[in-house]
């Protein structure tokens, strides 16, 4: 019974066997950024020749540089399927997820591969995202309620509709290419950007939650109004949240409601 | 040296959900969330299908216990299942009140699809992206709680452990490359499962059982670590999830002649609509083999990356794909260019959850003083020998929940640890790391290649299909990867965000946690869920009812044995 | 609250271009759109300037427009003019995002409602046309 055990390994072996490039196999140019602080006064390139396969991604190729040519490349990776948001990069000068920029649609062009731009850099193609997660959390992306339901009595009943209403910019996966994507978040550092109002939209749309006014600083000055709709946020989302509409749909909502507080304040919500 | 009353090292759903438990005990307590990823990339954001929990009427407790026991093959521990049953339902909806987008009925209840091994409907859902969506909301619920201090990016390096307690652990801040100390009365491990020990694995690079490793060198047991759950379809090359929604919606397995062959394995007859327990909502451990079986009697494709069968979809329509799988469609067409829609998905089993780990008790406890465990790093055990698919990211809520409760109740009667012990301790850990990675010199080996033999080594060897001979082969052959591993070169010598140490420390947890799954293997003579042995062939209760614990010495793993806790289920033949 | 971050201070941080408009085709044309606002500005005020020659009396007005028909003029009107057509059209554009039609279930597509708005404005625009045309005389 141990045969086909073997067999399949050995074809495991062949996949795994990256570091075995002949002369023959085709090969694929990635310039990327290295950066050592301490070391390196400013960013520089660095040429690499990797194996092409047809089915290989970016990313794939990085591991390959990783594992047989260069230990010393730093990158963030991890579920390779485009769903955990770590391999951000720009790739030819486009933000992309590199576990989904396929060689293929590159080649027999070289690929520069750099870190996220409007980001500052900490080591090679890994940038400092603490800024983005500081503005995440500004916007109370959380259930907030005047009265909770205790457990024991269910769950709130949401209609699909109501799902709807809100589940697109649910699919967030954090990955920031909408920030890199973004010339206003690159001229201002200061701006809430796509992701967080996105986030805070979600929460302001979902029929559980009664929060919206203390969301305000989606409504202030380097929120929403930062925004001048250029829209490459929504064009490079790899997971279709569509942020530029969650900006400017909260941009009539802010509107309506400061009307409404000016012309009827005896009803508030 | 920072300090905590409870240090929390993994920030996937179980570490998110122990850390807001222990929070919501007491806002006094402050809580480390130590994590080498930031939270929202952890492994649970990947779990696509669903979780498990009693909310209709149609359904009962003792059902979920008996489905999940019976699932196990009898080597769950009955109370621990009776008990996460019991508090699965309050767990959903308490994750609905904090925003989980769950899918819903017209009527605005939460619904429920089939999953394998289920007698009923009952794995909530959130279309086909469940974890992710889990995972989520738990991360931001999570920031409500200014007493859960988040330490990013901070690589777990050992367990620090003083006069027979756990007093905080040390971990590379990869920032600055500095081994910080996180000191704490109380820890707990939530760092996943080991799939990267295995080359073809839908787990992320991340899973590579550093707190299972950690805990096992400690002189924690680690518990039945020998079954490691093949997921029936992964796609081939990758090993990219297809979640068992999709059989659960309907799907259908087809070899390479057409036909649905689950049905001469004792899973039939083939229905057209999905019937619960047979066929492909059969469990996993089962659907594996008859998929190796078919490849034995030359039944499935042939591809680039070995040998395949079809998952069909196309008689569910485009919209169902669109509205139950749109994840699906989307992972078979960018990775391997079909559209369920019009062609079946090849799929093939890969390693994706490890129903081993640390030995822990019902109440997330180990046999160290103030170490907790919970998740796939842990096994209680309500898993058994082979766990049902949607009851692993239940078990996150349910026991992080405990794991967090347990260890706030426990710091809040003992005092901070001695700093002085801690500081020897943490000098002595510098001094081996300096030694073995972070100034090492010379080398021959590269890292990628001992990874690559270490895997290769545990898909021969303790794969579907064992042996007594090919699992010795594994266990010596990861002994002289042992060795060979302190020839390993490192290359980068900077500090700041050095992922090649990482990858080194990485490796050496895997080559830790790949020997005891292998020497538990080798231990276990009999074939029990998802542990199947040629040579013993059949379920042996009398000998092996049993629980195998690993415990750590310099040459290799010593295995001992648990007796199964048993309340109302005796042991059955396992038939479905 | 976190922990541990990176030192703000060891960061590298790369400039902003001054030319970062004319890097990608989609910032490029984002830059038009908000130039086409200063055209249509322009053009407002010397609509404006044409409406006050009007109460200066038939001779004012006569000598105002012949020196609108000079060709820089006219030049500036066919500019203006595009400008205020791109304008629009993405303003139509940009309605559908802000805007989601649903008919039942499904939605509209954007481009579909971006679609009747342009239609809808061609329909008026020749409306006032032939009315125009008609009174002329």
């Amino acid at each position: 019974m141990g045969f086909w055990v073997s067999s399949s390994i050995s074809k495991l072996a062949t996949r795994n066997r990256y570091h075995e490039v002949t002369m023959a196999e085709p090969t694929i140019t990635l310039n990327v950024t290295r950066y050592r602080p301490g070391q390196d006064r400013a960013p520089t390139t660095q040429a690499y020749a990797v194996p092409y396969k047809e089915d290989w991604v970016v990313l794939d190729a990085l591991n390959h540089i990783k594992d047989q040519i260069d230990g010393t490349l730093s990158y963030r990776w991890s579920c390779r399927m485009g769903v955990c948001g770590s391999c951000g990069m720009m790739v030819n000068g486009t933000p992309k997820l590199t576990c989904a920029a396929f060689l293929r649609d590159y080649y027999p062009g070289e690929i520069r591969v750099e870190p996220l731009i409007n980001f500052p850099i900490i080591r090679d193609l890994v940038i400092d995202m603490s800024d983005f997660l500081d503005k995440l959390k500004s916007v109370k992306p959380w259930i907030i309620r005047k009265e909770e339901k205790p457990v024991a009595r269910g769950e709130y009943l949401q209609t699909p509709a109501e799902l709807e209403a809100f589940h697109q910019f649910t699919q967030c996966i954090n990955c920031m290419l909408c920030y890199a994507a973004c010339p206003v978040y690159g001229l201002e550092p200061k701006f809430l950007g796509p992701a967080a109002i996105a986030l805070g939209y979600r929460y302001n749309m979902d029929s559980r939650d009664q929060g919206k006014e203390q969301r305000a600083v989606i409504g202030n000055h380097d929120g929403i109004w930062d925004c001048t709709f250029v829209g490459e946020c929504s064009v490079v989302c790899p997971k279709d949240v569509d942020p530029a509409a969650a900006i400017q749909r909260s941009k009539v909502d802010t509107t309506k409601n400061w009307f409404q507080s000016i012309l009827m304040p005896w009803g508030q919500r | 040296m920072f300090t905590h009353d409870i240090v929390i090292v993994g920030g996937g759903g179980a570490g998110l959900r122990a850390a807001i438990a222990a929070a919501e005990v007491s806002s006094k307590l402050s809580i480390a969330l130590v994590s080498k990823v930031y939270p929202m990339r952890s492994h649970t954001v990947s779990a696509e299908g669903g979780t498990a929990a009693v909310l209709r009427e149609y359904d009962s407790l003792d059902l979920h216990a008996k489905d999940t026991i019976f699932g196990a093959d009898f080597l769950a521990d009955q109370d621990a299942v009776e008990a996460f049953v019991k508090e699965a339902p309050g767990e959903l909806i308490q994750l609905e009140h904090w925003g989980c987008p769950w899918s819903r009925d017209p009527d605005g209840r939460v619904s429920s699809r089939s999953f394998g091994g289920m007698s009923v409907d009952r794995t909530l859902f959130a279309a086909d992206k469940t974890g992710f969506h889990l995972l989520h909301t738990l991360f931001q619920t999570s920031l409500k709680y200014d007493s859960i201090i988040r330490y990013d990016e901070c690589f777990l390096t050992s367990l620090l452990v003083d006069d027979g307690k756990v007093c905080g652990v040390t971990s590379i801040n990869l920032y600055t490359g500095r081994v910080e100390v996180i000191a704490g009365k109380t820890v707990i491990l939530c760092t996943g499962g080991g799939g990267r020990i295995f080359p073809f694995t839908t787990n992320a690079a991340i899973n590579t059982g550093d707190g299972m490793a950690a805990a096992y060198r400690a002189g924690v047991a680690l518990k039945d670590m020998e079954f490691v759950q093949y997921h029936p379809t992964g796609l081939p090359g990758t090993g990219i999830l297809i979640t068992e929604a999709s059989r659960g919606e309907g799907g259908w397995l087809k070899n390479k002649d057409g036909y649905r062959y689950l049905q001469d394995y004792g899973l039939g007859p083939p229905t057209d609509k999905p019937t619960h327990r047979k066929m492909e909502l059969g469990p996993r451990d089962i659907l594996s083999r008859c998929h190796m079986q078919e490849y034995a009697k030359g039944r499935t494709f042939e591809g680039p990356y070995g040998h395949y069968v079809h998952l069909d979809l196309r008689h569910l329509g485009e919209e169902v794909i669109n509205k139950k799988l749109p994840f699906v469609r989307e992972l078979a067409s960018k990775y391997v260019g079909i559209d369920p829609v019009y062609e079946p998905i090849p799929v093939r089993p890969v390693v994706h959850y490890m129903m081993g780990g640390v030995s822990t008790d019902i109440n997330a406890k180990t046999t160290l003083v103030g170490l907790y465990a919970a998740g796939e790093t842990a096994c209680v055990s309500i898993n058994g020998a082979n766990r049902l698919g949607s009851n692993s990211l239940t078990e996150l809520l349910v026991f992080g929940t405990r794991a967090g409760r347990a260890a706030a109740a426990y710091a809040a009667n003992v005092s901070a640890p001695a700093s002085a012990a801690i500081d020897a301790l943490a000098a002595d850990e510098q001094r081996r790391l300096d030694r073995q990675f972070l100034r090492k010199d010379g080398g021959t080996e590269r890292i990628a290649t001992i990874r690559q033999e270490m895997q290769l080594a545990m898909e021969e060897g303790a794969g579907i299909y064992r042996d007594e001979q090919k699992m010795e082969k594994a266990c010596k052959t990861l002994r002289t990867l042992r060795e060979r591993f302190k020839e390993i070169i490192i290359e980068d010598r900077g500090s700041t965000f050095n992922t090649e140490v990482m990858t080194a420390l990485e490796l050496d947890f895997m080559l830790d946690v790949a020997e005891v799954v292998a020497n538990s293997a080798l231990m276990r003579r009999e074939s029990r869920g998802s542990h199947t042995r040629t040579d013993f062939p059949k379920r042996d209760d009398a000998n092996f009812l049993k629980h195998t614990l690993a415990y750590r010495t310099p040459d290799g793993p010593k295995i001992d044995y648990l007796p199964v806790t048993i309340t109302r289920w005796p042991p059955e033949e396992r038939k479905y | 609250m976190t922990g541990i971050r990176p030192d703000p201070s060891k960061l590298y941080n790369r400039k902003m271009p001054a030319t970062w408009w004319l890097q990608k085709k989609s910032y490029f044309l984002f830059m038009l759109r908000e130039l086409s606002s200063v055209f249509i500005a322009l053009f407002l005020l010397v609509y404006l300037y044409q409406i006050y020659q009007l109460t200066q009396g038939p001779e004012a007005y006569a000598a105002f427009t012949r020196r609108l028909s000079s060709p820089g003029w006219i030049f500036f009107n066919l500019i203006a003019f595009l400008f205020a057509v791109y304008h629009s059209v993405t303003w139509f554009q940009s309605t559908a995002v802000v805007l989601p039609v649903r008919l039942g279930e499904r939605l509209v597509p954007r481009q579909i409602v971006t679609a009747l708005h342009i239609g809808f404005w061609i329909v008026v625009s020749l409306g006032v046309l032939i009315l125009f045309l008609a009174l002329k005389d």
